[in-house]
């Protein structure tokens, strides 16, 4: 067992780091679930699934298990990947707003027209 | 050399064919994959997370920064300053879900916490005042904003404060009086910029602020809605309060939820497996409720039934509830289109509150990346 940071701990084996065991202090299924999809969809990953021990915790572990690289390397590129997707996600949004709002703007200058 | 020649160009055409055919799933599966269908017994949802699941028709399922960029949607269907509906196409249910869960619990809003009662002599109790109060939604940006903590004095950065007084009489001529403040409005609610007025308190921390607040565009904060009853009073009835509002989030208290509802559904798809003509085809019109199906005229052929509004299914699935039917209509859900509406309290757009959704989620990334290093 190794802390890392203050909202995280590691459970594993010292000679074993292909599974770990990640503890997220404050975390719930938003983020567990999330990292669980990502991390499934990681040819390098065996196994991985979460779980929220008790729903009075605030806590959410995650389980990697891969097929030989490092779980904690698994683990850092899920994260980097969802915060990437994230903000591919948000980049899309915010352009079809504004797109809509174009559109939107556009339209009653169209239908003065036509009533002249 | 000829007959060499053709044979080789025969066997990579075959395996240039073998290697196109195995990128595409056979048709079964491929709906499996991304249908979710809705049969007159139960829906069939089947999940398959792991990425390495379609390897035997040797399909790579991985996530592909590049394809998903490529494939992902967003569709804006309408947009107000209070509620927006829209689409996003080539997400999974994790991620939207992410993005439900924090607008509900996760993304801030300011809201009435602290209520000091001066006088109340209504028949509203103090706490059921006090609380009616704390739900009352704000038209404030949040991101001004910063979190007060029980240790930290109220300044002009993580308080507002507003002030309320009122107090009911009658008036006229006795026997026909009439009562003047019956009602106690959200709007009586007046915004303090100075901070409290109340005498200096050790314990509540409710002190004058060091400089004024300023409210944005020139408007006094004050909350979304002037018209919400809080309190009926009588004659010489009184109410006066001052109420502290501070920042949080939903998952603490519903009041700091800046949504009214944040919901997606998955987009439905309904197929006609074979053509419906004449007398059935008005059947099926007639059969659903939210009039999807309209009539194709065909002219000397007849009519013909076609999906007009699929959009509209709520998949009640009364068009295959009898006997025979199942076999020609097939209702289905698109599991990766989600059909997301949010509908703001007031406090922020809706669009901005999706972005601050997806920034926390971001955030929260982040935060455990930091603490991993």
């Amino acid at each position: 067992m190794a802390a890392a940071g203050a909202g995280l701990t590691e459970v594993g084996s010292e000679a074993d780091n292909t599974a770990i065991t990640f503890s997220l202090k404050d975390e719930d299924h938003t983020l567990g679930n999330a990292l669980r999809y990502i991390l499934n969809k990681d040819p390098r990953v065996a196994f991985c699934g979460y779980s929220v021990p008790h729903p009075s915790e605030q806590r959410v572990n995650v389980r990697v298990q891969t097929t030989g690289e490092s779980a904690r390397t698994v683990f850092k590129s899920a994260l980097s990947d969802l915060a990437v997707l994230c903000n591919h996600v948000k980049a899309a949004f915010e352009k079809a707003v504004e797109e809509h709002k174009a559109e939107q703007g556009v339209e009653p200058i169209e239908v003065d027209e036509e009533s002249d | 050399m000829d007959t060499e020649k053709k044979k080789k160009k025969k066997a990579a055409a075959a395996a240039q064919e073998a290697a196109g055919a195995s990128t595409k799933l056979p048709q079964h599966l491929q709906d499996q994959k991304t249908r979710v269908f809705c049969a007159s017994d139960a829906p069939t949802y089947q999940n398959v997370s792991y990425s390495g699941a379609y390897m035997a028709s040797r399909i790579d399922d991985s996530l592909n920064m590049a394809d998903f960029v490529k494939n992902l949607k967003v569709e804006i269907k309408s947009l107000t300053e209070e509620e927006m509906v829209f689409d996003i196409i080539g997400i999974d249910p994790a991620i939207a879900n992410a993005f439900r869960r924090i607008l509900i619990a996760e993304v801030p809003t300011m809201a009435i916490e602290k209520v000091f009662v001066v006088d109340n002599t209504s028949v509203v109790q103090d706490e059921v005042l006090a609380h009616r109060l704390g739900l009352v939604p704000l038209k404030v940006d949040p991101r001004n904003f910063e979190y007060r903590t029980e240790a930290d004095n109220a300044t002009e950065k993580n308080t507002i404060v507003f002030r309320l007084k009122k107090r009911c009489w009658e008036e006229g001529p006795k026997g026909a009086e009439t009562r003047v403040n019956e009602k106690v409005y959200s709007s009586d609610l007046e915004w303090l910029p100075l901070g409290s007025e109340l005498p200096p308190d050790e314990e509540t921390k409710f002190t004058a602020f060091n400089a004024p607040q300023t409210a944005p565009g020139g408007q006094p904060i004050a909350p979304t809605h002037p018209d919400i009853v809080l309190a009926k009073l009588r004659k010489r009835h009184e109410v006066e309060l001052e109420a502290h509002a501070v920042k949080g989030v939903g998952k603490e208290h519903a009041k700091w939820s800046p949504v009214a509802t944040a919901a997606y559904r998955l987009l439905p798809e309904v197929i006609l497996k074979e053509d419906i003509r004449g007398d059935e085809a008005d059947e099926l019109v007639r059969k659903c409720p939210v009039h999807v199906f309209d009539i194709e005229d065909l002219g000397p052929d007849g009519k013909r039934a076609t999906v007009a509004r699929p959009r509209d299914c709520t998949l009640c699935r009364e068009c295959i509830r009898e006997e025979g039917w199942e076999e020609k209509v097939a209702l289905r859900r698109v599991k990766d289109h989600f059909i997301f509406s949010i509908e703001s309290t007031g406090a922020l757009r809706p669009e901005e509150l999706f972005t601050e959704a997806i920034k926390i989620l971001t955030d929260k990334c982040e935060k455990v990346l930091a603490d991993l290093f």
